[in-house]
């Protein structure tokens, strides 16, 4: 380890160093907590597996020292599952943004929320599709600017902690990149629960974002994300009008129920002829 | 024991791919494929194999190609509407060399079309479908000992070459009854593990026209695999036109090169045959039908069927019709193969007879033709 580096160092690929990701983005953060997070729910790191959609965050586990897939647009969480089921001891997380979970992916998210399977997806929401160049996603807030919407947008935004809340998910936080220790333990607690995990990450693309809606540095988004950031069981007493603007930070969901990946191993453990109630690397030829 | 069972096309197709060590199915109901969806459900958690239904085609085949990387031999089974869905994964899974099995029981198309009749519709679809230049291998059976039989073939296959493979049949073998044997062991390919260790192992170094050794997630080897064009490593390597230019020529000759070895077809009455009647699946049936009384009318006529439809079997098909001056290709579409066959002999004489509808050629139907072509 060179003198006065990350102790996180170890768990990246360093021959694919430096990232491709913006002086000011939110991902070094998220990959940093991810980590700590990682640590702090003391996960093997040999047992992890990452998955990706497409978009910059879906880069991050091109950068990390362990089996990545990074797979189509908006569709990880469906590798993911496959990749669950032929190994349920994995742990398995998905790293994806907002075009990618809730735009072309919003399917495969409910539906991995509904099964309750046990995969960790930390979503990084910058409301804004940065790979492509600035234009506007479901999370885009009304009347934010995008390429694709030069006089702002029409659309409502989804609340993306709420939608996956309502589908089914069992641990559901929502945090920011200025709030990196709770947002650690927010990952510590979606690894640690047995099902479906959804970290929403509010993040700051600069590039993109920060230049159309007159927020070009990333302190200034920072600085924007931590002020208008209100916790959740504050929220909750709060009216609708009080909300406005603000962002909605804290746990949306815990509450463990029976896990999809347990049911099945279940099943077969019931239904298995054969003595051998697990087909693990069953492609492979027996010594 | 070799066993006997009176069962469905689809029913063999499952039967078929838990034999060859199909572990994992994924899937999405669809007329006319479902039963083989159903029979995977009821069938794979005997074997501890895992069965799970997902929201639609596309996330069918990505929680196949995950499972694949996972350890598992895995399949799903689809039909026309579905398969369109499924071409995107299809493209990464060419591009990522993971070996499945899909089978398109094909139906009356396009669109949503005719869910319960039968077409050979999507036959260039299975080779041009996704986007990109890529090679994959397609069987077609046209019997249900034939689903049974190139559905094992099709891991095989999958396996030795890691890539896609399509067993492209159609609603008439895949709901049509008919006796088989299930032998009782049949010959399966494994996938191999690397000899290097994760330290020096390259997981896509391979000769320009061949694939290398496939380690599962966890194994160890701690592998990027991803669909941007990657290098040797599997790194994202997208903006070299060199890597790019070796990959995708060393994906399509992986297949190209080795197509005498991939490629099957059935003669019949070829030898001193003048006209050639060629077809594939089920109208490949009443060909032979019709063929046969052709030749009790005296009338030259011979039969070839395509097992193997992609890559196509060029080779085979000219050494098969050296000796006659015309061919008739039987398909039920509107001519899809008929424009191969023209294109791989250019001195010969070949006609379309095509039909679409979701009935199957009756062999008068044929026989007309041979008459009007003996001509």
């Amino acid at each position: 380890m060179v003198k006065g580096e990350s102790t996180f160092m170890k768990y990246l690929r360093r021959d694919r160093l430096p990232t491709i990701f913006c002086a000011g983005c939110g991902n070094g953060i998220v990959m940093n907590t991810f980590f700590n997070g990682m640590e702090m729910a003391e996960v093997d790191f040999d047992n992890l597996i990452l998955v990706s959609g497409i978009g910059c965050s879906s880069r991050i586990p091109g950068y990390v020292a362990c089996d990545s897939l990074h797979t189509t647009h908006g569709r990880p969480i469906s590798f993911a599952t496959g990749i669950k089921l032929a190994n349920p001891e994995h742990d398995v997380a998905v790293f994806s943004g907002d075009g990618d979970a809730a735009a072309i992916g919003g399917n495969h998210l409910i539906h991995g929320a509904r099964r309750n399977i046990d995969i960790t997806v930390i979503c990084i929401n910058n409301s804004i599709y940065g790979m492509t160049g600035g234009q506007i996603s479901p999370t885009s807030p009304k009347g934010s600017y995008g390429t694709t919407a030069p006089y702002g947008a029409l659309e409502r935004p989804f609340s993306l902690a709420d939608l996956v809340t309502a589908a089914g998910g069992t641990y559901v936080a929502r945090w920011t990149t200025a709030h990196p220790l709770q947002l650690s333990k927010a990952i510590k607690y979606g690894l640690q629960n047995k099902g479906f995990s959804f970290i929403e990450v509010i993040s700051q693309c600069p590039t993109y974002y920060g230049r159309k809606n007159k927020l070009r540095s990333p302190i200034d988004m920072l600085n924007w994300m931590k002020e208008t950031s209100i916790n959740k069981r504050r929220a909750d007493k709060m009216e609708e009008e009080e909300l406005q603007g603000k962002i909605i930070v804290g746990e949306f969901q815990k509450k463990p129920e029976p896990e999809f990946a347990e049911k099945l191993c279940k099943l077969l453990e019931e239904q298995c002829v054969t003595g051998k109630p697990t087909a693990i690397r069953s492609a492979y030829q027996e010594d | 024991m070799s066993e006997q069972f009176f069962i469905q096309g689809n029913e063999a197709c499952a039967r078929g791919a838990i034999e060859a060590g199909c572990r994992f199915f994924a899937g999405y109901p669809i007329t006319p494929s479902t039963e083989i969806a159903e029979d995977m459900a009821l069938f794979l958690p005997k074997k501890g194999g895992s069965f799970i239904q997902m929201e639609d085609e596309i996330a069918a085949l990505g929680a196949v190609i995950g499972a694949v990387w996972g350890g598992q031999k895995g399949m799903t089974a689809t039909s026309g509407p579905g398969f369109s869905l499924m071409q995107e994964h299809i493209g990464f899974a060419v591009m990522t060399e993971t070996p499945l099995v899909i089978v398109n029981m094909q139906r009356g198309s396009p669109s949503t079309g005719q869910p319960t009749m039968a077409s050979q519709s999507d036959m260039m679809q299975a080779k041009w479908g996704s986007h990109g230049d890529y090679e994959i291998i397609a069987l077609s059976p046209s019997s249900v000992q034939e689903c049974f039989d190139f559905t094992v073939e099709a891991f095989n296959l999958a396996e030795k070459y890691r890539v896609p493979v399509m067993v492209m049949s159609d609603e008439i073998v895949g709901h049509m009854r008919e006796k088989i044997t299930i032998p009782e062991e049949v010959e399966i390919t494994y996938r191999q593990m690397p000899e290097e260790g994760p330290e020096t192992f390259l997981p896509f170094k391979a000769p320009s026209d061949g694939t290398s050794p496939m380690p599962a997630f966890g194994d160890g080897y701690k592998m990027h695999i991803t669909g941007l064009t990657h290098d040797e490593k599997g790194y994202p390597d997208a903006s070299n036109p060199e890597s790019h230019s070796k990959l995708v020529n060393r994906l399509c000759n992986k297949i190209r090169k080795h197509t005498d070895e991939i490629t099957r077809i059935k003669e019949e009455f070829t030898e001193d045959a003048e006209i050639i009647v060629l077809s594939y699946g089920a109208p490949a049936r009443s060909a032979l039908t019709a063929v046969k009384n052709a030749r009790k009318q005296e009338v030259k006529a011979g039969f070839i069927k395509l097992e193997t439809v992609w890559p196509f079997p060029k080779k085979l098909i000219k050494d098969a019709v050296v000796n006659a001056q015309k061919v008739m290709v039987v398909e039920m579409n509107l001519g899809q193969i008929f424009y191969e066959v023209e294109r791989v002999l250019p001195d010969k004489e070949v006609e379309l007879l095509p039909k679409i509808g979701g009935e199957m050629h009756i062999p008068t139907e044929i026989m007309d033709k041979i008459k009007d072509m003996s001509h």
